[in-house]
């Protein structure tokens, strides 16, 4: 081992990553600290502690020098965030459901207050029924709070996000949450390449925020705004909502420049002539796409539309992609009481004022953390060839009627 | 009263860049009620000083001499902590002031 290392050390440069097999949660503490976070403050909550309990572990041994701040709840959790975002350090947390939940108030607060702190949230389901498995139901609950949402398929994905995501927050002064399923994610392990952190380094400069709380020279934040005023600074939320999606994609792209690999905001796949376009997002992609492969080596005309990014919601390239099928099949495993699946309403309001439009059906499936399988999507993809419209806004999919 | 800043000109997130711009900011325009001061009453305790929030009550050489009246806001809090026999402070509604 010891003659090893020293051979590599012999070579003309580091090596620019090594792989491990880690799991989703771990991906996202190495992601954090490869960031160098400065900051973190967290609760832990299942299935998200092995996140906490490796980033404590690395502030323990120095690997990491970062403060972590222990607190009693994870509404203290986004407020220690927050005043150390404040005073101009990168600040990361990680939550999921329940807790996610609790620190509400504060989600708000963050976005308002412009400040570009990094969270990662295990999708599990709200209670009760009292759960710890996956659906999307926590995550999107925070949808208007001026947060940017970015879902992820894969483990190693998720450690890319976290770092991109600070590229995109540092650059848009807005927070961003890093999303991931519940154990088909957060407990399983999967190589993952952990990029040299001085790569990262050159990706990921120092955060140098443009105010920050300073003794030596005094600023005043998060004070009572007038109507007079306060309508400007939500306006201003939305240029940089909308800004989000450009800097998202940069980052996108700039990381492929350093890292080699990349992922989009939103990924079409298969969908050269396709007729039939699935959309998913979350670790439902990867199975879809597995059906999509099957299907296509039978002639059949379908793809797939990966969604990473939802906040920003990316409605003119959604919409560039899905305008070419005949049909969509939306997959949601969340859902708004009343209404349907939350993507399902989203792609269909970015199509409000297009002419042409394809018909677009809306599935929800895996709630509560049902397993989500090959045939599920089969399902899926039958109804929607069987069927011109959908009959229904909410075709249920794996329901014991 | 003073121009309004636009979306362009307010800095993001309710950040303030300049310490100490409340003086820009007149709050005695809130006021409803104006504290009147009877200087014969006045044993010049300043209690009144101590718990005026707004730091309006005006001192010279250890005697109230006036309100500031660009800050009062009215809230009557020096009347109400006056100790003076007969209270030195009078809380007097605007639309009633001499």
């Amino acid at each position: 081992m010891k003659h090893k290392r020293k051979k590599m050390s012999a070579g003309s440069a580091a090596p620019t990553s090594r792989k491990k097999v880690i799991s989703g949660n771990h991906a996202v503490s190495y992601g954090a600290m490869l960031s160098r976070v400065q900051v973190v403050s967290a609760y832990p909550i299942t299935p998200q502690t092995q996140i906490v309990e490796m980033l404590s572990k690395l502030c323990g041994s120095g690997q990491l020098k970062a403060k972590f701040i222990k607190v009693e709840s994870e509404h203290s959790a986004m407020a220690a965030c927050i005043g150390a975002s404040i005073a101009g350090t990168r600040a990361f947390t990680a939550t999921s459901s329940q807790g996610l939940a609790l620190m509400h108030e504060l989600i708000h607060w963050a976005a308002n207050a412009r400040l570009p702190i990094v969270m990662a949230d295990v999708n599990r389901a709200m209670g009760p029924g009292w759960s710890i498995w996956t659906d999307q139901n926590d995550s999107l609950s925070q949808r208007d709070t001026g947060w940017l949402q970015l879902y992820c398929e894969s483990n190693q994905e998720v450690l890319d996000t976290v770092i991109q995501s600070f590229k995109i927050a540092e650059k848009i002064y807005l927070p961003v949450m890093v999303v991931l399923d519940a154990f088909v994610l957060s407990h399983t392990s999967e190589p993952v390449d952990l990029p040299n952190i001085k790569l990262v380094d050159k990706y990921l400069p120092p955060f140098k925020p443009k105010i920050k709380l300073d003794l030596q020279d005094p600023h005043s934040f998060g004070g009572l705004t007038t109507p007079e005023h306060n309508f400007e600074l939500k306006y201003k939320m939305q240029v940089a909502m909308a800004e989000g999606v450009r800097a998202a994609k940069k980052a996108d792209q700039d990381f492929k420049k350093v890292f080699g690999r990349n992922y989009g905001i939103i990924e079409p796949y298969r969908c050269q002539e396709a007729e039939i376009i699935l959309v998913t997002s979350g670790t439902i992609t990867s199975t879809s796409r597995d059906v999509i492969d099957e299907l296509r080596k039978k002639k059949q005309k379908i793809g797939l539309l990966k969604i990473r990014m939802f906040r920003p919601f990316p409605a003119q390239d959604v919409i560039k992609v899905l305008r070419r099928a005949k049909k969509v099949a939306v997959i949601d495993r969340n859902i708004s009481y009343g209404v349907g699946g939350i993507f399902c309403q989203e792609i269909k309001a970015a199509f409000g004022n297009e002419k042409k439009q394809p018909s677009i059906f809306g599935f929800i499936t895996g709630l509560g953390g049902r397993d989500v399988t090959p045939e599920t999507i089969m399902e899926i993809v039958t109804h929607t060839k069987k069927n011109k419209y959908p009959k229904q806004p909410i075709i249920w999919i794996g329901l014991k009627k | 009263m003073k121009k309004l800043k636009s979306a362009r000109e307010i800095p993001i997130g309710t950040a303030i860049e300049d310490a100490g711009c409340s003086r820009e900011y007149h709050t005695g325009s809130w006021r409803n009620f104006r504290p009147i001061h009877d200087k014969e009453k006045c044993v010049n305790c300043l209690t009144c000083w101590i718990y005026c929030p707004d730091g309006c009550v005006q001192v010279k050489d250890g005697k109230v001499v006036e309100f500031d009246l660009k800050y009062c806001k009215g809230c009557g809090i020096c009347a109400e902590e006056c100790p003076a026999k007969g209270k030195a402070i009078t809380m007097v509604p605007e639309e009633k002031k001499e």
